[in-house]
């Protein structure tokens, strides 16, 4: 165990604390107070705003509870994940989104209306909806820090008992001990500017590692969007209507939003500009889709373009974790993780156990993110609540595997540039097509090799708690995720899901388990069976 | 990114310093908030959105500064687009609850 847990500016005590406040986080926040728990919810940013889900819209995974309803949408992604999603999550996930769904309905949700007047609960309006989320949390009782990032978790024996960061606004140290944590930080998507996506930078995944736990699914960590190239809008659903072109002019042979993204990038890496227009789309349904995903259009009215019938240069913008499914790994059904009275949700937490090795759109993304942060804030508010008087005489120590100082004795006067550099390197490993798309053993060693040294580096440094400090913290979580991720991505020696490797293009059936991962400086990664379940037997296709 | 601040429209409520997700801004002791570190603006428009006064506006272009001016906003009728089309501000409908939603949902499944 590290220092002695720091006493800040602010001091407090909860039975749960939440860490980071999008749809996994507040869900947590709400579910684990309507248990009677005590909760503080702190966020990087500001809750409400922060996050992939707030600037965009989003589809849900809603449907029905009718039998064949459901049977068919746990068929849709199973096989194209890689057959690694379990039946008995994906059941329960869509339980519990179907029931949230229509709670945001009776809280205020508007919803559109169908010709008899009833609610049509199949998609979330990003703003809408977390602006909503945040007025739940604030009417539940909870405590938001808003601009606070943590930079550790505190921890004892026993296990995990608070975290401890800074307020970026004031400078201020904030310590929360809290009888359960939820990490709820989101994924990692590497600084790339996809849409909302640069305050996800796998923070809590290292916190969730220094404190002992371990991640799952981290091979399946190279997702890719559509973007313009003058713009940060990464929503890819309309470019279902795109015609690809080559600079002349000359149509794209194979290239296409949902199976041809691969040959967009090899376009790419051959030099190529590659334009869209969305020429396939039909007239009547043009207004719809205009107000359908207004953020997908205001790139394009602000540049005077018109998407439906002018070409526009695209780039792939890669969304990491955020869109992969890889993180923390959970071990039950309430979302713990190995390390007691930590849990993970949402993006954080890994997303393999309802779709396997691949996601395409949102909607998988928000019903597990709606749903895990309400069963991992339940969880939480359980422990806590088993814990009692105990969880007050706790000899809390750091669980950062980084050093801290202040400023003064740690002379940071180059640490924001050394920072950057950090992050650049990291970056030139985990961007390229060429070595994150389409993985090869060697590449992924090589870049392993580079990858040891930017994180051996960053082990001497000390830490600031202070904004600076925070974005040192960010490129040592970018730099632990990058390597668990080729660990896995070396380890896994097909190609299944998401995960490419074009010295191993086919899928291998004796490959069918999940792999886990971890470790700080030196990263591990292990084989995990997946259930196999009663519904296989029924027939559900393998 | 982030581009204007338009003093002439800005009510000094400092609501983008709480909203942007990357403390992109900072408050001015009786002054208008400051685009303090352009370069963190991970061009989320979140902060046009919130912005009461429309007084705001992030370019789309994510990776680097344009300069965008005041006068060129003001000519080419861009402030406050977004928000109208969210149908946040007083007297609009929420974009959310549009009819198109649900036309749109069934005929594509978005």
């Amino acid at each position: 165990m590290g220092q002695k847990a720091v006493n800040g500016a602010l001091n407090l005590t909860a039975d749960v604390l939440v860490i980071g406040g999008g749809p996994a986080g507040t869900w947590a926040a709400v579910s684990a107070a309507a248990k009677g728990a005590k909760v503080v919810l702190a966020d990087k940013g500001y809750c409400g705003s922060s996050g992939a889900t707030a600037p965009s819209g989003t589809g849900v995974w809603y449907v029905k509870p009718e039998r064949e309803l459901r049977e068919a949408a746990k068929a849709s992604r199973y096989t194209i994940g890689g057959q690694l999603a379990e039946h008995g999550w994906m059941d329960r996930v869509l339980d519990r989104t179907y029931e949230n769904m229509n709670k945001l309905g009776e809280f205020g949700y508007p919803f559109p209306l169908d010709p008899e007047g009833k609610p049509h609960r199949r998609s979330l309006q990003g703003p809408e909806y977390m602006r909503l989320m945040r007025r739940l949390v604030q009417k539940a009782g909870v405590q938001i820090l808003d601009h606070s990032p943590a930079l550790e978790l505190l921890a004892d024996a026993y296990g995990v008992g608070g975290a401890s960061g800074v307020r970026t606004q004031t400078g201020d140290v904030w310590t929360v001990r809290a009888g359960a944590v939820v990490i709820a930080t989101g994924g990692c998507a590497f600084l790339s500017k996809a849409l909302g996506c640069n305050v996800l930078t796998g923070d809590g995944y290292l916190l969730a590692a220094e404190a002992g736990a371990d991640l799952s699914g981290m091979e399946f960590s190279n997702a890719y969007a559509i973007c313009p190239t003058f713009s940060s809008v990464t929503k890819t659903a309309y470019y279902t209507y795109a015609t690809f072109y080559y600079e002349d002019g000359t149509p794209i042979e194979g290239a296409g939003s949902k199976r041809g993204r691969s040959v967009i990038a090899r376009k790419l890496l051959e030099g190529h500009r590659v334009y869209v227009s969305l020429d396939q789309a039909p007239e009547e349904l043009k207004p719809l889709l205009r107000v359908g995903q207004t953020n997908f259009f205001l790139p394009f009215d602000r540049r005077g373009i018109d998407p439906f019938k002018d070409r526009f240069p695209v780039t792939l913008r890669l969304e990491g974790t955020v869109r992969g499914t890889g993180g923390i790994r959970i071990t039950d059904e309430s979302c713990a993780t190995v390390v007691p009275g930590l849990y993970a949700a949402g993006d954080a937490a890994t997303r393999e156990l309802i779709c396997g090795g691949f996601t395409g759109g949102g909607s998988h993304n928000a019903a597990w993110a709606m749903s895990s942060g309400s069963f991992a804030g339940e969880g939480a508010a359980a422990y806590a609540k088993r814990l009692g008087e105990r969880a007050a005489s706790r000899d809390l120590r750091s669980a950062s595997s980084s050093s801290f100082a202040s400023g003064k004795e740690a002379g940071f006067g180059n640490a924001s540039r050394r920072t950057e550099e950090i992050v650049r390197a990291v970056q030139e490993e985990v961007m390229p097509y060429d070595r994150n798309l389409f993985r090869t053993g060697p590449k992924l060693e090589s870049s392993l090799k580079r990858l040891d040294q930017i994180w051996n580096e960053q082990r001497e440094r000390a830490i600031e708690r202070s904004a600076e400090g925070v974005k040192a913290r960010e490129a040592a979580a970018m730099t632990a995720t990058a390597r668990w991720m080729y660990h896995s991505a070396l380890a896994r020696k097909e190609t299944r899901g998401m995960h490419k490797r074009e010295d191993y293009p086919e899928i291998d059936p004796r490959q069918h388990y999940r792999l886990a991962s971890g470790g700080l400086d030196r990263v591990w990664v292990r084989p995990e069976p997946v259930k196999q379940e009663a519904a296989e037997k029924e027939g559900v296709p393998l | 990114m982030i581009e204007v601040i338009s003093e002439s429209r800005c009510v000094a409520c400092d609501r983008c310093v709480s909203v942007c997700p990357t403390n992109v801004f900072d408050r001015a002791e009786g002054g208008i908030p400051v685009i303090a570190r352009q370069s963190d603006c991970q061009t989320c428009f979140m902060c046009e959105l919130y912005c009461p006064a429309d007084a705001l506006y992030v370019d789309p272009d994510s990776e680097k500064a344009v300069g965008v001016t005041e006068a060129l906003l003001e000519e080419r009728g861009l402030w406050g687009g977004y928000r109208e089309k969210v149908g946040w501000g007083k007297g609009r409908k929420p974009v959310a609850a549009h009819e198109y939603m649900y036309q749109l949902s069934v005929k594509t499944g978005f």
